[in-house]
Protein backbone atom coordinates (compact mmCIF):
# COMPACT_ATOMS: atom_id res chain seq x y z
CA UNK A 1 0.00 0.00 0.00
CA UNK A 2 1.46 3.80 -1.06
CA UNK A 3 1.96 5.27 2.31
CA UNK A 4 1.75 9.03 0.92
CA UNK A 5 0.62 11.92 3.32
CA UNK A 6 -1.13 14.23 1.66
CA UNK A 7 -3.79 17.24 2.39
CA UNK A 8 -7.13 16.99 2.18
CA UNK A 9 -8.63 19.56 -0.05
CA UNK A 10 -12.16 19.60 2.17
CA UNK A 11 -11.26 19.93 5.34
CA UNK A 12 -7.35 21.19 5.05
CA UNK A 13 -6.40 18.08 6.82
CA UNK A 14 -3.72 15.99 6.58
CA UNK A 15 -4.33 12.24 6.01
CA UNK A 16 -2.74 9.14 7.29
CA UNK A 17 -1.61 7.96 4.01
CA UNK A 18 -3.06 4.74 4.34
CA UNK A 19 -5.44 3.92 1.06
CA UNK A 20 -7.99 1.19 0.36
CA UNK A 21 -9.07 0.77 -2.85
CA UNK A 22 -9.02 4.91 -3.39
CA UNK A 23 -10.51 5.77 0.19
CA UNK A 24 -8.16 7.79 2.05
CA UNK A 25 -8.33 8.20 5.53
CA UNK A 26 -8.21 11.79 7.69
CA UNK A 27 -5.51 12.01 10.38
CA UNK A 28 -6.83 13.33 13.41
CA UNK A 29 -5.23 13.02 16.46
CA UNK A 30 -6.30 12.90 19.90
CA UNK A 31 -5.59 16.36 21.66
CA UNK A 32 -3.29 16.72 23.52
CA UNK A 33 -3.85 17.10 26.52
CA UNK A 34 -5.62 13.49 26.75
CA UNK A 35 -2.23 12.27 25.33
CA UNK A 36 -0.47 14.14 28.03
CA UNK A 37 -2.86 12.69 31.06
CA UNK A 38 -2.81 9.13 29.42
CA UNK A 39 1.11 9.32 29.43
CA UNK A 40 0.55 10.66 33.12
CA UNK A 41 -1.10 7.79 34.32
CA UNK A 42 1.08 5.14 33.18
CA UNK A 43 3.83 7.02 34.73
CA UNK A 44 2.34 7.02 38.04
CA UNK A 45 0.89 3.32 37.61
CA UNK A 46 5.00 2.48 37.42
CA UNK A 47 5.24 4.97 40.45
CA UNK A 48 2.22 3.19 42.20
CA UNK A 49 4.11 -0.32 41.55
CA UNK A 50 7.42 1.04 42.95
CA UNK A 51 5.83 2.28 45.96
CA UNK A 52 2.98 -0.08 46.48
CA UNK A 53 2.54 -3.93 46.86
CA UNK A 54 1.55 -4.86 43.20
CA UNK A 55 4.08 -7.22 42.01
CA UNK A 56 2.33 -11.16 42.56
CA UNK A 57 5.70 -12.02 44.26
CA UNK A 58 6.24 -13.19 47.78
CA UNK A 59 7.19 -10.80 50.14
CA UNK A 60 6.75 -8.10 47.58
CA UNK A 61 5.83 -4.99 49.42
CA UNK A 62 6.93 -1.86 47.53
CA UNK A 63 9.02 0.78 49.06
CA UNK A 64 6.57 2.03 51.67
CA UNK A 65 6.09 -1.19 53.24
CA UNK A 66 2.36 -0.39 53.14
CA UNK A 67 -0.08 -3.33 53.49
CA UNK A 68 -4.01 -3.63 53.88
CA UNK A 69 -3.45 -5.50 57.33
CA UNK A 70 -0.35 -3.22 58.86
CA UNK A 71 -2.61 0.05 57.97
CA UNK A 72 -6.03 -1.52 59.28
CA UNK A 73 -4.01 -2.73 63.15
CA UNK A 74 -2.82 0.73 63.52
CA UNK A 75 -6.43 2.43 62.77
CA UNK A 76 -7.18 -0.07 65.33
CA UNK A 77 -4.50 0.48 67.96
CA UNK A 78 -5.02 4.52 67.31
CA UNK A 79 -8.89 3.94 67.89
CA UNK A 80 -8.13 2.07 71.28
CA UNK A 81 -5.49 4.39 72.46
CA UNK A 82 -8.58 6.73 72.13
CA UNK A 83 -11.14 4.83 73.81
CA UNK A 84 -9.04 2.60 76.13
CA UNK A 85 -9.23 5.19 79.02
CA UNK A 86 -13.23 5.02 78.90
CA UNK A 87 -13.14 1.83 78.13
CA UNK A 88 -10.78 0.63 80.95
CA UNK A 89 -13.37 2.61 83.06
CA UNK A 90 -16.43 0.74 81.77
CA UNK A 91 -14.52 -2.50 82.28
CA UNK A 92 -13.47 -2.34 85.52
CA UNK A 93 -16.47 -0.84 87.05
CA UNK A 94 -19.29 -3.33 87.77
CA UNK A 95 -22.39 -2.21 85.93
CA UNK A 96 -24.21 -1.08 89.38
CA UNK A 97 -21.07 1.54 89.53
CA UNK A 98 -21.56 1.88 86.02
CA UNK A 99 -25.52 3.24 86.44
CA UNK A 100 -24.87 5.03 88.99
CA UNK A 101 -22.18 7.57 87.37
CA UNK A 102 -23.90 10.32 85.36
CA UNK A 103 -20.72 10.05 83.10
CA UNK A 104 -20.51 6.65 82.44
CA UNK A 105 -23.52 5.79 82.40
CA UNK A 106 -24.29 8.07 79.34
CA UNK A 107 -20.94 6.32 77.81
CA UNK A 108 -22.53 3.33 78.59
CA UNK A 109 -25.81 4.23 76.70
CA UNK A 110 -24.28 5.74 73.74
CA UNK A 111 -21.93 2.43 73.42
CA UNK A 112 -24.70 -0.29 74.44
CA UNK A 113 -27.46 1.43 72.13
CA UNK A 114 -24.68 0.37 69.17
CA UNK A 115 -23.39 -3.00 70.56
CA UNK A 116 -27.15 -3.49 70.95
CA UNK A 117 -27.95 -2.81 67.05
CA UNK A 118 -25.05 -5.31 65.79
CA UNK A 119 -25.56 -8.34 68.59
CA UNK A 120 -28.56 -8.13 69.64
CA UNK A 121 -31.52 -6.63 67.70
CA UNK A 122 -31.56 -9.45 64.91
CA UNK A 123 -33.80 -11.27 67.93
CA UNK A 124 -35.00 -8.85 70.42
CA UNK A 125 -35.70 -6.17 68.14
CA UNK A 126 -34.44 -2.93 67.02
CA UNK A 127 -36.07 -1.07 69.70
CA UNK A 128 -35.66 -4.48 72.38
CA UNK A 129 -39.19 -5.15 71.33
CA UNK A 130 -38.48 -8.66 71.17
CA UNK A 131 -40.17 -11.19 68.37
CA UNK A 132 -42.49 -14.04 68.06
CA UNK A 133 -40.95 -17.09 68.36
CA UNK A 134 -39.63 -16.98 71.55
CA UNK A 135 -37.71 -13.78 71.79
CA UNK A 136 -38.31 -11.78 74.89
CA UNK A 137 -39.18 -8.34 74.46
CA UNK A 138 -36.44 -6.53 76.85
CA UNK A 139 -38.48 -3.14 77.21
CA UNK A 140 -41.09 -4.44 79.35
CA UNK A 141 -40.95 -5.21 83.33
CA UNK A 142 -41.24 -9.02 82.58
CA UNK A 143 -38.35 -10.94 82.93
CA UNK A 144 -37.94 -14.76 82.83
CA UNK A 145 -34.07 -14.85 84.07
CA UNK A 146 -34.33 -11.45 86.32
CA UNK A 147 -34.43 -8.02 85.59
CA UNK A 148 -31.91 -6.62 87.74
CA UNK A 149 -28.16 -5.43 86.78
CA UNK A 150 -26.73 -8.53 87.73
CA UNK A 151 -29.33 -10.81 86.73
CA UNK A 152 -28.92 -9.31 83.15
CA UNK A 153 -25.16 -9.00 82.93
CA UNK A 154 -24.75 -13.07 84.05
CA UNK A 155 -27.41 -13.69 81.22
CA UNK A 156 -25.62 -11.62 78.35
CA UNK A 157 -22.51 -12.52 79.35
CA UNK A 158 -23.08 -16.53 79.88
CA UNK A 159 -26.28 -16.76 77.57
CA UNK A 160 -29.37 -19.21 77.85
CA UNK A 161 -28.77 -23.31 76.91
CA UNK A 162 -25.80 -22.62 74.80
CA UNK A 163 -23.11 -25.05 74.34
CA UNK A 164 -20.28 -22.03 74.26
CA UNK A 165 -20.20 -21.54 78.63
CA UNK A 166 -20.83 -23.81 81.52
CA UNK A 167 -22.36 -21.20 83.32
CA UNK A 168 -24.76 -20.55 80.98
CA UNK A 169 -28.26 -20.29 82.16
CA UNK A 170 -30.09 -24.16 81.96
CA UNK A 171 -33.12 -25.28 82.41
CA UNK A 172 -35.33 -27.85 80.54
CA UNK A 173 -39.08 -28.00 80.17
CA UNK A 174 -40.34 -31.52 79.31
CA UNK A 175 -41.97 -32.44 76.16
CA UNK A 176 -45.24 -33.72 77.57
CA UNK A 177 -46.74 -35.14 74.28
CA UNK A 178 -43.52 -36.26 73.15
CA UNK A 179 -42.00 -37.48 75.99
CA UNK A 180 -45.63 -39.57 76.69
CA UNK A 181 -46.25 -37.68 79.76
CA UNK A 182 -49.39 -36.46 78.90
CA UNK A 183 -52.26 -37.17 76.05
CA UNK A 184 -53.20 -34.37 74.05
CA UNK A 185 -56.79 -34.47 75.43
CA UNK A 186 -55.01 -33.77 79.00
CA UNK A 187 -52.90 -30.87 77.40
CA UNK A 188 -55.67 -29.20 76.16
CA UNK A 189 -57.05 -29.18 79.80
CA UNK A 190 -54.15 -27.91 81.55
CA UNK A 191 -53.60 -25.24 78.58
CA UNK A 192 -57.31 -23.93 79.47
CA UNK A 193 -56.55 -24.34 83.18
CA UNK A 194 -53.78 -21.90 82.28
CA UNK A 195 -55.77 -19.58 80.73
CA UNK A 196 -57.98 -19.42 83.68
CA UNK A 197 -54.48 -17.99 85.71
CA UNK A 198 -54.87 -14.58 84.26
CA UNK A 199 -59.19 -14.90 84.03
CA UNK A 200 -58.90 -16.03 79.99
CA UNK A 201 -60.71 -19.39 80.90
CA UNK A 202 -64.03 -20.45 78.27
CA UNK A 203 -64.71 -23.18 79.80
CA UNK A 204 -64.91 -24.64 83.44
CA UNK A 205 -65.32 -28.15 82.73
CA UNK A 206 -61.81 -28.26 80.71
CA UNK A 207 -60.42 -25.76 83.57
CA UNK A 208 -61.46 -27.80 86.29
CA UNK A 209 -59.78 -30.86 84.76
CA UNK A 210 -56.50 -29.11 84.10
CA UNK A 211 -56.37 -27.82 87.42
CA UNK A 212 -55.03 -31.72 88.69
CA UNK A 213 -52.74 -32.31 85.91
CA UNK A 214 -51.34 -28.68 86.33
CA UNK A 215 -50.52 -29.21 90.23
CA UNK A 216 -48.73 -32.20 89.42
CA UNK A 217 -46.47 -31.46 86.37
CA UNK A 218 -46.51 -27.30 85.98
CA UNK A 219 -46.36 -25.46 89.59
CA UNK A 220 -42.81 -27.40 90.36
CA UNK A 221 -41.55 -24.81 87.62
CA UNK A 222 -44.19 -22.01 87.40
CA UNK A 223 -46.00 -21.66 90.71
CA UNK A 224 -48.88 -22.56 92.02
CA UNK A 225 -51.14 -19.75 91.08
CA UNK A 226 -48.65 -19.42 87.80
CA UNK A 227 -46.21 -16.96 88.97
CA UNK A 228 -43.20 -18.00 87.83
CA UNK A 229 -39.60 -18.52 88.81
CA UNK A 230 -36.78 -16.48 87.71
CA UNK A 231 -33.77 -18.47 89.10
CA UNK A 232 -34.94 -21.74 86.29
CA UNK A 233 -36.34 -19.41 83.60
CA UNK A 234 -40.04 -20.71 84.55
CA UNK A 235 -42.28 -17.89 82.50
CA UNK A 236 -45.00 -16.29 84.73
CA UNK A 237 -48.20 -17.57 83.62
CA UNK A 238 -50.43 -15.71 85.25
CA UNK A 239 -49.95 -11.83 83.20
CA UNK A 240 -50.98 -11.41 79.66
CA UNK A 241 -47.59 -11.71 78.63
CA UNK A 242 -46.71 -14.70 75.82
CA UNK A 243 -43.67 -15.74 74.07
CA UNK A 244 -44.97 -18.14 71.72
CA UNK A 245 -48.53 -17.29 71.43
CA UNK A 246 -51.61 -16.79 73.74
CA UNK A 247 -54.53 -18.94 72.86
CA UNK A 248 -55.43 -22.42 73.85
CA UNK A 249 -54.04 -23.89 70.37
CA UNK A 250 -50.87 -21.80 70.85
CA UNK A 251 -49.95 -22.69 74.89
CA UNK A 252 -51.18 -26.77 74.08
CA UNK A 253 -48.92 -26.69 71.28
CA UNK A 254 -46.31 -25.43 73.46
CA UNK A 255 -46.70 -27.73 76.33
CA UNK A 256 -46.93 -30.93 73.44
CA UNK A 257 -43.65 -30.13 71.73
CA UNK A 258 -41.68 -27.07 73.75
CA UNK A 259 -39.23 -25.01 71.49
CA UNK A 260 -36.70 -23.85 74.46
CA UNK A 261 -35.15 -20.51 73.81
CA UNK A 262 -31.42 -20.25 73.14
CA UNK A 263 -28.82 -17.42 73.79
CA UNK A 264 -25.07 -17.01 72.57
CA UNK A 265 -22.85 -16.08 75.53
CA UNK A 266 -21.75 -13.12 74.69
CA UNK A 267 -18.74 -12.74 77.49
CA UNK A 268 -16.94 -14.99 75.14
CA UNK A 269 -17.25 -12.61 72.23
CA UNK A 270 -17.13 -9.26 73.01
CA UNK A 271 -14.91 -7.05 75.74
CA UNK A 272 -16.51 -7.09 79.02
CA UNK A 273 -16.77 -3.58 78.84
CA UNK A 274 -19.20 -3.87 75.86
CA UNK A 275 -20.91 -6.62 78.36
CA UNK A 276 -21.27 -4.07 80.94
CA UNK A 277 -22.76 -1.37 78.38
CA UNK A 278 -25.12 -3.78 77.57
CA UNK A 279 -26.59 -4.43 80.66
CA UNK A 280 -26.64 -0.74 81.45
CA UNK A 281 -28.48 -0.24 78.10
CA UNK A 282 -30.71 -3.09 78.33
CA UNK A 283 -31.58 -2.40 81.84
CA UNK A 284 -32.28 1.32 80.79
CA UNK A 285 -34.61 0.12 77.79
CA UNK A 286 -37.46 0.73 80.20
CA UNK A 287 -38.03 -2.51 82.12
CA UNK A 288 -35.09 -2.84 84.25
CA UNK A 289 -35.27 -3.39 88.40
CA UNK B 1 14.01 2.02 14.26
CA UNK B 2 10.62 -0.01 13.05
CA UNK B 3 11.46 0.25 9.49
CA UNK B 4 10.22 -2.87 8.01
CA UNK B 5 7.51 -3.77 11.06
CA UNK B 6 4.85 -1.72 10.24
CA UNK B 7 0.95 -2.38 10.17
CA UNK B 8 0.86 -3.18 6.42
CA UNK B 9 3.65 -5.91 6.96
CA UNK B 10 2.11 -7.49 10.01
CA UNK B 11 -1.39 -7.81 8.93
CA UNK B 12 -0.35 -9.07 5.34
CA UNK B 13 1.66 -12.09 7.09
CA UNK B 14 -0.50 -14.32 9.03
CA UNK B 15 1.96 -16.15 10.62
CA UNK B 16 3.87 -13.15 12.39
CA UNK B 17 0.12 -11.90 13.18
CA UNK B 18 -0.74 -14.86 14.88
CA UNK B 19 2.26 -15.35 16.62
CA UNK B 20 2.39 -11.49 17.57
CA UNK B 21 -1.08 -12.20 19.10
CA UNK B 22 -0.60 -14.86 21.29
CA UNK B 23 2.14 -12.94 22.75
CA UNK B 24 -0.61 -10.02 23.36
CA UNK B 25 -2.91 -12.40 24.71
CA UNK B 26 -0.73 -14.01 26.64
CA UNK B 27 0.63 -11.56 28.35
CA UNK B 28 -2.73 -10.82 30.01
CA UNK B 29 -3.17 -14.53 30.91
CA UNK B 30 -0.30 -14.08 32.37
CA UNK B 31 -1.13 -11.78 35.08
CA UNK B 32 -4.13 -13.57 36.52
CA UNK B 33 -1.33 -17.07 36.41
CA UNK B 34 1.70 -16.22 37.71
CA UNK B 35 -0.13 -15.01 41.11
CA UNK B 36 -1.52 -18.43 41.70
CA UNK B 37 2.20 -19.91 41.91
CA UNK B 38 2.33 -18.50 45.40
CA UNK B 39 -0.85 -18.43 46.43
CA UNK B 40 0.47 -21.52 48.45
CA UNK B 41 2.35 -18.22 50.26
CA UNK B 42 -0.81 -16.64 51.41
CA UNK B 43 -2.55 -19.06 53.46
CA UNK B 44 -1.90 -18.45 56.78
CA UNK B 45 -0.42 -20.87 59.26
CA UNK B 46 -3.23 -20.37 61.61
CA UNK B 47 -4.66 -23.23 63.68
CA UNK B 48 -7.85 -25.17 63.61
CA UNK B 49 -9.14 -25.19 59.84
CA UNK B 50 -10.80 -28.40 58.90
CA UNK B 51 -12.63 -29.71 55.58
CA UNK B 52 -16.75 -29.33 56.02
CA UNK B 53 -18.34 -32.35 57.90
CA UNK B 54 -20.58 -34.06 55.20
CA UNK B 55 -23.54 -32.08 56.76
CA UNK B 56 -21.92 -28.37 56.26
CA UNK B 57 -21.23 -29.78 52.82
CA UNK B 58 -24.11 -30.42 51.95
CA UNK B 59 -25.31 -27.38 53.46
CA UNK B 60 -22.63 -25.53 51.57
CA UNK B 61 -24.09 -26.79 48.40
CA UNK B 62 -27.23 -25.37 49.25
CA UNK B 63 -26.43 -21.99 50.12
CA UNK B 64 -24.59 -22.31 46.72
CA UNK B 65 -27.76 -23.88 44.90
CA UNK B 66 -29.91 -21.28 46.77
CA UNK B 67 -27.62 -18.06 45.47
CA UNK B 68 -26.99 -17.16 48.63
CA UNK B 69 -24.06 -15.44 47.59
CA UNK B 70 -25.78 -13.51 45.31
CA UNK B 71 -26.62 -11.42 47.94
CA UNK B 72 -23.86 -12.06 51.04
CA UNK B 73 -20.39 -12.24 50.96
CA UNK B 74 -18.09 -14.03 53.00
CA UNK B 75 -15.04 -11.95 53.03
CA UNK B 76 -14.06 -9.39 55.96
CA UNK B 77 -12.30 -7.09 54.57
CA UNK B 78 -8.99 -5.59 56.62
CA UNK B 79 -11.28 -1.83 57.58
CA UNK B 80 -12.11 -0.80 60.89
CA UNK B 81 -15.98 -0.59 60.31
CA UNK B 82 -15.91 -4.03 59.05
CA UNK B 83 -13.89 -5.20 62.28
CA UNK B 84 -16.07 -3.37 64.40
CA UNK B 85 -19.29 -5.03 62.92
CA UNK B 86 -17.99 -8.25 61.89
CA UNK B 87 -15.11 -9.27 63.84
CA UNK B 88 -11.64 -9.98 62.34
CA UNK B 89 -11.24 -9.99 58.77
CA UNK B 90 -11.26 -13.05 56.29
CA UNK B 91 -7.96 -15.31 56.34
CA UNK B 92 -6.82 -16.99 53.58
CA UNK B 93 -6.60 -19.69 55.40
CA UNK B 94 -10.18 -19.57 56.30
CA UNK B 95 -11.50 -19.99 52.54
CA UNK B 96 -8.57 -22.98 52.19
CA UNK B 97 -10.94 -25.99 51.42
CA UNK B 98 -13.81 -23.79 49.41
CA UNK B 99 -13.91 -24.96 45.87
CA UNK B 100 -14.97 -22.38 44.75
CA UNK B 101 -15.16 -19.94 47.56
CA UNK B 102 -17.92 -17.96 48.87
CA UNK B 103 -15.96 -14.53 48.79
CA UNK B 104 -18.45 -12.49 46.72
CA UNK B 105 -18.53 -8.49 46.62
CA UNK B 106 -21.92 -7.65 46.66
CA UNK B 107 -23.85 -7.15 49.90
CA UNK B 108 -27.55 -7.12 50.09
CA UNK B 109 -27.90 -8.76 53.11
CA UNK B 110 -25.03 -8.90 55.58
CA UNK B 111 -21.52 -10.49 55.53
CA UNK B 112 -21.90 -13.97 57.19
CA UNK B 113 -17.89 -15.02 56.97
CA UNK B 114 -18.22 -14.77 61.07
CA UNK B 115 -22.32 -15.51 61.05
CA UNK B 116 -21.33 -18.49 63.32
CA UNK B 117 -22.50 -19.08 66.79
CA UNK B 118 -24.06 -15.21 66.64
CA UNK B 119 -27.68 -16.73 66.74
CA UNK B 120 -29.01 -19.65 67.58
CA UNK B 121 -30.38 -22.85 65.67
CA UNK B 122 -34.16 -21.87 66.22
CA UNK B 123 -33.13 -18.14 64.82
CA UNK B 124 -32.10 -19.31 61.95
CA UNK B 125 -34.54 -21.75 61.16
CA UNK B 126 -37.25 -19.31 62.00
CA UNK B 127 -35.24 -16.68 60.14
CA UNK B 128 -35.21 -19.12 56.87
CA UNK B 129 -38.75 -19.82 56.99
CA UNK B 130 -40.00 -16.54 57.37
CA UNK B 131 -37.19 -13.44 57.51
CA UNK B 132 -39.22 -10.59 58.11
CA UNK B 133 -41.12 -12.22 61.46
CA UNK B 134 -37.30 -11.52 63.02
CA UNK B 135 -35.83 -8.39 60.94
CA UNK B 136 -39.02 -6.48 60.04
CA UNK B 137 -37.46 -4.63 57.43
CA UNK B 138 -35.72 -7.47 55.82
CA UNK B 139 -35.88 -7.86 51.95
CA UNK B 140 -34.64 -11.47 52.01
CA UNK B 141 -37.26 -14.60 50.42
CA UNK B 142 -38.34 -16.74 52.77
CA UNK B 143 -36.45 -20.17 52.15
CA UNK B 144 -39.36 -22.62 54.16
CA UNK B 145 -39.05 -25.33 51.55
CA UNK B 146 -36.01 -26.51 52.97
CA UNK B 147 -37.81 -28.17 55.27
CA UNK B 148 -38.08 -31.27 52.91
CA UNK B 149 -35.20 -34.28 53.23
CA UNK B 150 -32.03 -33.77 52.17
CA UNK B 151 -30.71 -35.69 49.28
CA UNK B 152 -27.56 -37.82 51.43
CA UNK B 153 -26.93 -39.72 47.96
CA UNK B 154 -24.31 -37.40 46.92
CA UNK B 155 -22.42 -36.88 49.85
CA UNK B 156 -19.65 -39.17 49.14
CA UNK B 157 -18.95 -38.38 45.47
CA UNK B 158 -19.20 -34.88 46.32
CA UNK B 159 -16.34 -35.57 49.15
CA UNK B 160 -14.50 -37.78 46.66
CA UNK B 161 -14.06 -34.87 43.93
CA UNK B 162 -12.92 -32.32 46.55
CA UNK B 163 -10.22 -34.88 47.79
CA UNK B 164 -8.70 -34.69 43.95
CA UNK B 165 -8.96 -31.24 44.43
CA UNK B 166 -6.72 -31.22 47.38
CA UNK B 167 -8.94 -31.27 50.04
CA UNK B 168 -7.41 -33.67 53.23
CA UNK B 169 -11.19 -36.31 52.95
CA UNK B 170 -9.22 -39.85 54.90
CA UNK B 171 -10.89 -42.99 53.55
CA UNK B 172 -12.17 -43.24 56.80
CA UNK B 173 -13.98 -39.63 56.77
CA UNK B 174 -15.91 -40.80 53.47
CA UNK B 175 -16.44 -44.10 54.86
CA UNK B 176 -18.43 -42.74 57.93
CA UNK B 177 -19.47 -39.76 55.85
CA UNK B 178 -23.18 -40.39 56.12
CA UNK B 179 -23.31 -41.56 59.93
CA UNK B 180 -21.36 -38.48 60.95
CA UNK B 181 -24.05 -36.31 58.66
CA UNK B 182 -26.95 -38.18 60.73
CA UNK B 183 -24.63 -37.69 64.13
CA UNK B 184 -24.57 -33.83 63.68
CA UNK B 185 -27.91 -33.03 63.19
CA UNK B 186 -29.07 -35.07 66.35
CA UNK B 187 -27.64 -34.05 69.56
CA UNK B 188 -29.09 -37.61 71.30
CA UNK B 189 -26.69 -39.45 68.81
CA UNK B 190 -23.04 -40.63 69.41
CA UNK B 191 -20.82 -37.97 67.75
CA UNK B 192 -17.65 -39.22 69.36
CA UNK B 193 -16.59 -40.40 65.88
CA UNK B 194 -17.68 -36.61 64.51
CA UNK B 195 -15.33 -34.87 66.58
CA UNK B 196 -12.61 -36.54 66.37
CA UNK B 197 -12.90 -36.84 62.44
CA UNK B 198 -13.81 -32.72 62.43
CA UNK B 199 -12.54 -31.19 65.70
CA UNK B 200 -15.00 -28.09 66.46
CA UNK B 201 -18.03 -29.88 64.92
CA UNK B 202 -21.22 -29.10 66.77
CA UNK B 203 -24.08 -31.47 66.99
CA UNK B 204 -27.36 -29.51 67.13
CA UNK B 205 -31.08 -30.54 66.19
CA UNK B 206 -30.71 -27.54 63.86
CA UNK B 207 -33.94 -27.42 62.56
CA UNK B 208 -36.22 -28.73 65.56
CA UNK B 209 -36.76 -32.14 64.32
CA UNK B 210 -33.84 -34.53 64.56
CA UNK B 211 -36.11 -37.46 63.31
CA UNK B 212 -35.46 -36.03 59.62
CA UNK B 213 -32.53 -35.06 57.87
CA UNK B 214 -33.24 -31.85 55.74
CA UNK B 215 -31.84 -29.73 53.53
CA UNK B 216 -32.40 -26.82 56.93
CA UNK B 217 -30.36 -28.70 58.77
CA UNK B 218 -27.34 -29.11 56.53
CA UNK B 219 -27.88 -25.50 55.59
CA UNK B 220 -27.61 -23.87 59.44
CA UNK B 221 -25.30 -26.82 60.20
CA UNK B 222 -22.68 -24.51 57.95
CA UNK B 223 -23.96 -21.33 58.56
CA UNK B 224 -23.20 -21.91 61.99
CA UNK B 225 -19.56 -23.16 61.69
CA UNK B 226 -18.47 -19.90 59.00
CA UNK B 227 -15.48 -18.47 60.54
CA UNK B 228 -15.55 -20.30 64.42
CA UNK B 229 -12.92 -22.64 63.52
CA UNK B 230 -9.88 -20.22 64.20
CA UNK B 231 -9.73 -19.00 67.74
CA UNK B 232 -8.28 -15.83 67.59
CA UNK B 233 -7.58 -14.87 71.29
CA UNK B 234 -4.82 -17.35 70.86
CA UNK B 235 -3.30 -16.28 67.19
CA UNK B 236 0.15 -14.54 67.00
CA UNK B 237 0.61 -11.88 64.17
CA UNK B 238 3.27 -14.02 63.25
CA UNK B 239 0.79 -16.76 62.09
CA UNK B 240 -0.89 -13.91 60.43
CA UNK B 241 1.65 -13.17 58.04
CA UNK B 242 1.52 -14.14 54.02
CA UNK B 243 5.29 -14.65 53.15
Amino acid sequence: MPTKIEKDALTGRETTGHEWDGLKELNTPLPSWWLYTFYATIAFSVLWMILYPALPLPGATGLTGWTARGALSGELEAARARTEPMMARLRAATPEQIAADPELRAFALAGGRIAFANHCAACHGAGGQGARGGYPNLADDDWLWGGDLAAIHATIRHGIRNQDSEEARMSIMPRFLADGTLTMAQIHDVAEYVLSLSGRATQPAMAARGEGIYAENCASCHGERGEGNQEIGAPRLNDRIWLHGSDRAAIAAYIANPVLGVMPAFGQRLDPAVVNMLTVYVHALGGGR
Amino acid sequence: MFKGFSHAVIERNLLLLGVLTLITVSIGGLAQIVPLFTVETTIERVQGIRPYTPLELMGRDIYVREGCYVCHSQMVRPFRDEHERYGHYSLAAESMYDRPFQWGSKRTGPDLARVGGRYSDEWHAQHLRDPRSLVPESIMPPYAFLDRPLDTSRIVSAMRTLRALGVPYTDEMIANALADARAQANPEADGSGLAQRYPRARQGNFDGNPRVLTEMDALIAYLQMLGTLVDFRDVTPEQLRQQ
